[in-house]
């Protein structure tokens, strides 16, 4: 039942912010809210009896719809890092003179609200509805506050996912009329489905479709480092940090346990485009100038890799990529933040314009370096254990693949590394006259981040036991 | 049957407050009396009774269709007082022949006898050939009503042929009949009973719009008066499709591998030509009317997957889809209230200036776009389901590829409000028109999330 209380407290922080008679204090609300989202997530987190935990209120008797969410280990491990970055994304928006500030942190909330749907649904069509609602907030998010050429970009980023997802929608539909016949779109009775082998590829197809458009998976990649490069710095780390979880936990949650024998014979495919992917993206990283298109390329590299790992069906990819995922949120929300603050005070978001910061902010240095070796995977970061484990199972599966796979810690420790050495150190330009180190809220947001790296790094256990049952059991299936 | 009684004498009352001047009237009136025939049309409801020699039978099916028949036109009637408020000259005759087109509206989803269909088609049609052109100073106005007038009395013509047609062989005009001498004739059906079934067809999609039969609607939809085209746009397309699934359930149920095809075509044309085109379109009106066609296109695939729950979804579609289509429509005539023209330009920057309006007509377009939890995301939802119940599914996929369409056309109001800068127009609303917007996108939430308060009326 806690489950429900985080929605609906999510729900009413949106509603009151968007409702605060003074603009200035949604900010407030929206921080309280989330905080206390977070909060309650721990709790269940830390109350194994909750792990299984959820509701269920039926919305359409004669259709086969509930209103139902729940939890098992891998939602719990995503309902965690939603309600963790949450927080820290909002306060990161603090400063800024947004126009319009009760919108904004209305549809962050909203956002954030529609990611839970996701992670918690328990019923295909809750899935599918807060999947789609997920696209609306953050729409606006970035064509209200985004930067040039925003209304271009936005378009093409709404309608590619769009389609995606209908996709989606007609495979959705297709299983629930295979169910028995009152149909049912619960996820128990759609894992109950038995499909002819022809259909199976077919549902592997379009599901597969929707989640690598959202993720992006290579070829399907194309709406992403102008959507990051445009979107205001929250959307971006909305989108990277949590959102394109949604495509790997669809993989997890319906792929994985709906379509074996498709992903026995396919599943090779989809590797080899989340692989080459992996080549690709990080070669562009490489070249980039633009800070803010370099995350976006090395995100599309690193979830690649999670992607692969995790379609290797082999426990140690799972385990990897689950861990992973929370990883490279947390990593990634670090370097979006901490462009921002370079963006703020130089006013520019180009390599081009940076060095020498070290000298200026030892302490932002200190940070931005801690979460590059983060991303790097370091051992002792949380980086290492996730791509570690995904390597292995890549490496089970098959040993070249792994072999190209590896290349991109390779790649990403050339663009990170050598991304951080011409920022931060190097000749400081004339730019650098009034520039600032950290300020105690932009240390707040970065602490928890750091605290995060080390702890997934040094004792990955916490986390890797919450989704081993559930990760065993979908193998097992 | 009730209702068509209360109704009949609404018109008649109507008429007589026009004959003593008493104008002022007119809209509470008129909105009282259909609040009337709407409880009357509900307590109907499960009766099952046969009219008129059987003319005319009352179902739940009519009932239903009905129910959204009437909403809509009590609608239409509450934004015309508005729309109309500076408007001189009595307005009466107006009001009358959209009370006789809904007269005709109700006959069409009710009837049980082909005659009966043709009288509610012409009775629908007529009034709206003269509401067409009633501003009758306005060339474009003229031209819409003449066109629709031309092309419609050709498409009457068609019905009219294939009814006799269909009467020639079956020997009938009761949809029972010719149903029951199709089943029992399966296999020696005279051609003439099969060219009699396609040229009725084609005489009533050409009521609903569905390509090829769609050309006159942009420029009619134009041309017409706003508040008109909110009429046709609704309360004449659900009238239109009504008629059309009651006569296939009826009749020509056994003979569906014959029309089946033709259907999957003209739905599969309907559905890329409309969204194709809609993107090109440079005036909100225009689009509508294209987004108009487009959905005909779909409501079509529940025709042609015939099933137990394709009339459900039809019903929960046609209310999602008029909604929808009303909210936009009003705020068309908000803002052409101010500006006297309907290019897409003049929504930039609606958002900041009024935010109101701006929310409900992006709610709008996303419902009509099929976005959760959204009314029109329940319709396509139910109509997506039962198309693949049948087994249709590459005419599933052409109506994805075509939402996905829709959505680049639905989004350019929106990105104009929201996005663009620009533009002067703040539009004064008054705090019950406030209240008024504020409920239809509620409704349009409420429809998404309870889509059962519909469909449970079958």
């Amino acid at each position: 039942m806690i489950l429900i209380v985080i929605l609906i407290v999510t729900f009413l922080g949106a509603v009151l912010s968007l409702v605060s008679p003074q603009p200035g204090r949604a900010k407030w609300i929206a921080l309280a809210t989330s905080i206390l989202s977070f909060l309650l997530s721990v709790f269940i987190a830390a109350t194994p009896s909750l792990y299984n935990s959820g509701f269920k209120y039926i919305l359409l008797g004669e259709m086969g719809i509930t209103f139902s969410f729940g939890l098992d280990g891998i939602s719990l491990l995503l309902l965690l890092l939603t309600t963790f970055l949450s927080p820290l994304i909002v306060l990161s928006a603090f400063r800024k003179t947004y126009r319009r500030p009760h919108v904004f942190y209305a549809l962050i909330l909203l956002m954030e609200l529609a990611l839970l749907g996701v992670f918690t649904a328990r019923d295909g069509l809750m899935f599918y509805i807060s999947w789609e609602l997920a696209l609306i907030p953050i729409y606006f998010i970035c064509g209200l506050w985004g930067s040039t050429d925003k209304i271009k970009i936005t378009f093409k980023f709404f309608v590619y996912t769009l389609l995606g997802s209908l996709f989606m929608l007609v495979a959705l539909i297709m299983l629930y009329l295979a169910t028995p016949a009152p149909h049912s779109f619960s996820f128990d009775a759609l894992y109950a489905v038995s499909m002819s082998n022809e259909m199976q590829t077919w549902v592997f197809a379009a599901f597969f479709l929707a989640f690598a458009i959202k993720i992006p998976v290579f070829p399907f990649h194309t709406w992403q480092p102008d959507t990051y490069d445009i979107a205001p710095y929250q959307g971006s780390m909305l989108l990277a940090g949590i959102m394109l979880k949604m495509g790997i936990y669809g993989i997890l949650r319906l792929l994985i346990p709906l379509c074996p024998d498709a992903l026995a014979e396919w599943g090779w495919l989809a590797i080899l485009l989340s692989v080459t992917g992996i080549v690709y993206a990080s070669i562009i990283a490489i070249k980039q100038d633009n800070l803010k298109k370099m995350v976006a390329y090395a995100s599309i590299a690193h979830v690649g890799l999670i992607t692969a790992g995790v379609l290797t069906l082999n426990i140690q990819g799972l385990q990897g990529g689950t861990l992973q995922m929370i990883s490279h949120g947390i990593n990634v929300v670090g370097l979006f933040a901490m462009i921002e603050m370079l963006h703020v005070r130089l006013k520019s978001k180009n390599i081009s314009d940076m060095g020498g910061i070290a000298t200026k902010a030892p302490i932002m240095a200190a940070f931005f370096m801690i979460i590059i070796l983060g991303t790097v995977a370091l051992p002792l970061t949380n980086g290492f254990v996730g791509e570690f484990l995904l390597l292995l199972g890549l490496f089970e599966y098959k040993a070249w693949v792994a072999v190209i796979a590896g290349l991109t810690i390779i790649f990403t420790a050339i663009y990170l590394l050598w991304m951080n050495q011409r920022v931060m150190f190097g000749k400081p330009g004339d730019n650098l006259a009034e520039f600032k180190d950290l300020s105690t809220r932009e240390i707040l947001i970065l602490s928890p981040l750091v605290i995060m790296i080390f702890w997934i790094g040094i004792y990955p256990s916490t986390f890797l036991h919450i989704a081993e049952p559930a990760l065993l059991q979908l193998i097992g299936r | 049957m009730a209702t068509l009684i209360a109704l009949s004498v609404l018109a008649i009352i109507t008429m007589l407050i026009g004959a003593w001047h008493k104008y002022k009237w007119i809209v509470p009136v008129l909105v009282t009396g259909m609040a009337v025939a709407l409880a009357l049309n509900i307590n109907d409801w499960n009766t099952y009774r046969h009219y008129y020699n059987e003319m005319m039978f009352v179902d739940n099916y009519a009932v239903a269709f009905n129910t959204i028949l009437i909403v809509m036109a009590m609608l239409v009637v509450l934004i015309a007082g508005h729309y109309f408020r500076n408007v001189v000259k009595p307005l009466d005759d107006v009001y009358i022949l959209m009370i006789f087109s809904l007269i005709g509206g109700t006959l069409m989803t009710s009837f049980s006898n082909l005659s009966m269909l043709f009288i509610g088609i012409e009775t629908l049609s007529i009034s709206m050939y003269v509401l067409a052109g009633s501003k009758k100073f306005d060339n474009l106005a003229k031209e819409a009503s003449m066109k629709y007038f031309l092309m419609g009395s050709f498409a009457s013509g068609f019905l009219l042929f294939g009814i006799a047609l269909l009467y020639g062989s079956a020997g009938s005009f009761n949809l029972e009949a010719i149903g029951l001498y199709a089943t029992s004739h399966a296999n020696d059906l005279p051609k003439m009973f099969y060219a009699g079934m396609l040229l009725t067809l084609i005489g009533l999609v050409f009521k609903v719009a569905a390509v090829p039969f769609h050309f006159w609607v942009p420029d009619v939809y134009q041309g017409a008066p706003t508040v008109i085209t909110s009429f046709m746009a609704t309360v004449v397309k659900v009238a239109g499709v009504a008629a059309i699934f009651r006569l296939f359930n009826h009749s020509f149920m056994a003979i569906q591998p014959f029309w089946s095809t033709t259907v999957v075509i003209l739905s599969a044309a309907t559905i890329i030509l409309a969204n194709v085109t809609a993107l090109y379109q440079r005036t909100f009106k225009r689009l509508l009317a294209y987004s108009g066609i487009a959905h005909t296109g779909y409501l079509l695939m529940a025709l042609v997957a015939s099933n137990a729950t394709s009339m459900g979804a039809v019903l929960l579609y046609l209310a999602a889809y008029s909604l929808s289509t009303y909210a936009a429509f009003v705020v068309l005539m908000l803002v052409k209230d101010f500006i006297y023209d309907d290019k897409m330009e003049h929504y930039q920057g609606l958002a900041r200036r009024n935010p109101l309006i701006a929310i409900t007509l992006a709610i709008s377009m996303l419902s009509l776009t099929g976005i959760p939890p959204l009314a029109g995301f329940m319709g396509k939802f139910a109509l997506f389901s039962s198309t693949l119940e049948s087994g249709h599914l590459y005419l599933v996929i052409i109506a994805i590829l075509g939402s996905a369409i829709s959505l680049a056309f639905y989004l350019k109001p929106v990105i104009s409000m929201f996005f663009k800068e620009g533009g002067q127009i703040v539009i004064g609303l008054n705090p019950w028109l406030k209240v008024f917007l504020v409920l239809l996108c509620l409704a349009q939430f409420a429809l998404g999330l309870i889509p059962g308060m519909i469909t449970q009326l079958l």
